[in-house]
């Protein structure tokens, strides 16, 4: 990318070259010619993209006030304040709790289900398709159900799990923070499950039927073949999954903005929710937000890398 | 993009009807076990497929429950009273007539943007290697990761600079954007993936440039073109956290930043919240049905290559 920019530029100041140069024309020429094609991607993703990240980190080294002014620099000011936020360390180790439950239990309950829509049986189709509602529809509206579902004096789940014997009386799940957690973690890993299980069942189908064959005709049982042949064939698919799981569910927002709002007080925050709280509610620092994001971001660019490694990325032909 | 490649009919073994014999047991019994099996794997899929519908089937019989239904306690599954009226009054309760225009305004401008600018970029890195086209893939690769979420005080503060706010030129532009490296990544693997032998082909036939990309390449990457579209324009439809924090006018707010203003601590119309989210449900739920055997194809195209 920088190189085009860098060829651009120029071929804007330089006045055209002296003739005898026409190899060096040529050369800019060649330079030049990706920028058609690949200039607007470049800019839409760099002023939209890439702005709202050095946005982010000016930010959080200035003085804002509540009305979003900005009233000058105040260095590290606004990290100091977010590491002085008493609920801060609750919130992180809530954070990782959230985010390494959600992803395993999705992943443990997709690679079941992968094997399902893999298999064979009439209807196929029907569940395949059931099973990538949550995934359309609006995560936001998918919480608002299910928070409708958990009501007190109104929802479903008191009344089946009542009429099923596992609780004498309605409980109000949403207002005790640890319960509250579990199903917002419960809706997290409900709205997960499409795409991670449709990602092992494109790995499923990539492993070509001989191997299985071959497996059988060696003697080896179900659980072997599944163990030894199945699963660490499905580790890059499995590896894919996990990484877009983790940031899609760091940064899933909706689902707790919208069945507690992060509360009673910031019992069920996660870090994204408290970033954002810290900007729009109350007195709104949206410096120290800032910080709070930054914090955030950082912890995703690590796991970007990660992901990188992981794809191999090889700088396919630079150059 | 090799499991796009894979026909899904690749069962597992012994699953195709007609291989009598292959089975552990060469007995007349192979047959019935199948049976068994085959039964009770439907049972278990039709139990899922229960499961995974069950919320939006709660919301719709919410949407067709009248007022007083609603704060019955305890409640009933269905209605007793079906009422289908909640779905014509709930258009005057709030302008979501508006808001769905903003919705579909929003998530069309985005998927056309990005659509006209990701294709050029992705057809010209397939064919073509200069310099920086590393870069290029990477910066893509890279951004595909970034959430809005997770930017959302920097765009905030990035359309507070531009004066973008409360408007829809900016959710437009954030949508396009965010949306933009997947398009990319999708539609350079499918023009990756047809020989360049094919448009060279059309070129002795007298074709052009242009005709062999219109006539002959973009006709063979259609899946993924449909794909990022419906893709694109899902996300956009969906998408929340932006629209909440830089719009404030009710008329130009999306269907999402809409919705839960039904039930808040003045009004409590869970019915007209649900009846709006399955209209704004049901449409793109068709649609994702519809590109379903294409869908994981993109998405995992970068790593099972």
């Amino acid at each position: 990318m920088h190189d085009t920019i860098e060829a651009h530029g120029a071929g804007a100041t330089t006045p055209a070259p002296a003739p005898p140069s026409t190899s060096a024309l040529r050369r800019l020429g060649r330079a030049l010619a990706p920028l058609p094609w690949i200039g607007p991607a470049v800019i839409l993703i760099g002023a939209v993209v890439l702005w709202p990240v050095i946005e982010m980190v000016r930010t959080s080294l200035l003085r804002i006030s509540s009305s979003g002014a900005t009233l000058g620099s105040r260095g590290t000011g606004n990290y100091r304040d977010l590491f002085d936020e008493s609920d801060l360390v609750s919130v992180l180790l809530r954070t990782v709790v959230w985010v390494v439950g959600v992803v395993l239990v999705t992943i443990v309950v997709s690679l079941a289900l992968g094997q399902l829509l893999n298999a064979r049986f009439p209807g196929r189709r029907v569940v395949r398709w059931a099973v990538i509602v949550p995934w359309a529809a609006s995560v936001l509206m998918t919480a608002l159900t299910w928070k409708w579902m958990l009501n007190y004096y109104y929802g479903v789940v008191n009344k089946v799990l009542q009429g099923l014997g596992l609780i004498d009386h309605p409980v109000n799940w949403l207002s005790h923070p640890t319960q509250a957690l579990m199903w917002m973690m419960w809706v997290a890993v409900f709205v997960s499950l499409p795409f991670t299980s449709f990602v092992i069942l494109a790995g499923l189908q990539t492993i070509p039927d001989d191997v299985y064959e071959a497996a059988r005709v060696d003697g080896a049982g179900r659980a072997r073949t599944y163990f030894r042949i199945t699963l660490p064939l499905l580790r890059p698919s499995l590896l894919v999954a996990a990484i877009i799981n983790v940031i899609n569910v760091f940064n899933s927002f909706p689902i707790i903005y919208a069945m507690t709002g992060g509360g009673p007080g910031s019992k069920t925050d996660t870090s994204t929710t408290f970033m954002y709280k810290l900007a729009f509610t109350g007195t709104g620092d949206v410096g120290e937000s800032a910080a709070m994001a930054v914090v955030n971001f950082a912890l995703i660019l690590i796991l970007v890398l990660v992901y990188l490694r992981v794809v191999g990325w090889r700088g396919e032909a630079q150059a | 993009m090799s499991s796009l490649s894979t026909p899904r009919r690749q069962g597992r073994p012994g699953g195709r009807s007609g291989s009598v014999g292959r089975g552990r047991q060469r007995s007349s019994g192979v047959d019935w076990s199948k049976l068994a099996r085959r039964t009770i794997l439907a049972g278990v899929g039709y139990l899922v497929a229960f499961v995974f519908v069950a919320p939006y089937l709660e919301m719709a019989l919410t949407a067709l429950k009248p007022d007083r239904e609603l704060t019955k306690s305890p409640t009933t599954f269905l209605p007793k009273h079906w009422d289908f009226a909640n779905f014509v009054n709930v258009w005057k309760a709030a302008p979501i007539w508006k808001n769905m225009q903003v919705s579909l305004i929003v998530a069309a401008v985005a998927t056309l943007i990005a659509l006209v600018v990701a294709l050029p970029a992705a057809y010209y890195t397939a064919r073509n290697r200069f310099r920086g086209r590393g870069a290029f893939l990477l910066l893509v690769l890279v951004t595909q990761m970034f959430a809005p979420t997770a930017l959302v005080i920097g765009i905030y503060r990035e359309m507070v600079a531009l004066n973008l706010t409360d408007t829809l030129f900016g959710l437009i532009l954030v949508n396009a954007a965010f949306n933009l490296p997947f398009c990319v990544w999708i539609l350079h693997g499918y023009f990756s993936s047809i020989p360049k032998a094919l448009e060279e082909a059309a070129y002795l036939d007298g074709a052009g440039k242009v005709k062999a990309l219109t006539r002959v390449t973009l006709p063979l990457s259609l899946p993924g073109l449909v794909t990022a579209v419906i893709y694109t324009f899902i996300g956009a439809w969906n998408e929340y956290v932006v629209a909440l924090t830089i719009t404030s006018s009710p008329n130009r707010q999306p269907l999402t930043v809409a919705v839960p203003g039904f039930v808040t601590s003045y009004q409590q119309h869970w019915q007209y919240l649900f009846a709006t989210s399955l209209i704004a449900i049901v449409p793109v739920v068709v649609l994702f049905v519809f590109i379903e055997r294409y869908l994981i194809g993109g998405l995992t195209a970068g790593s099972v290559k």
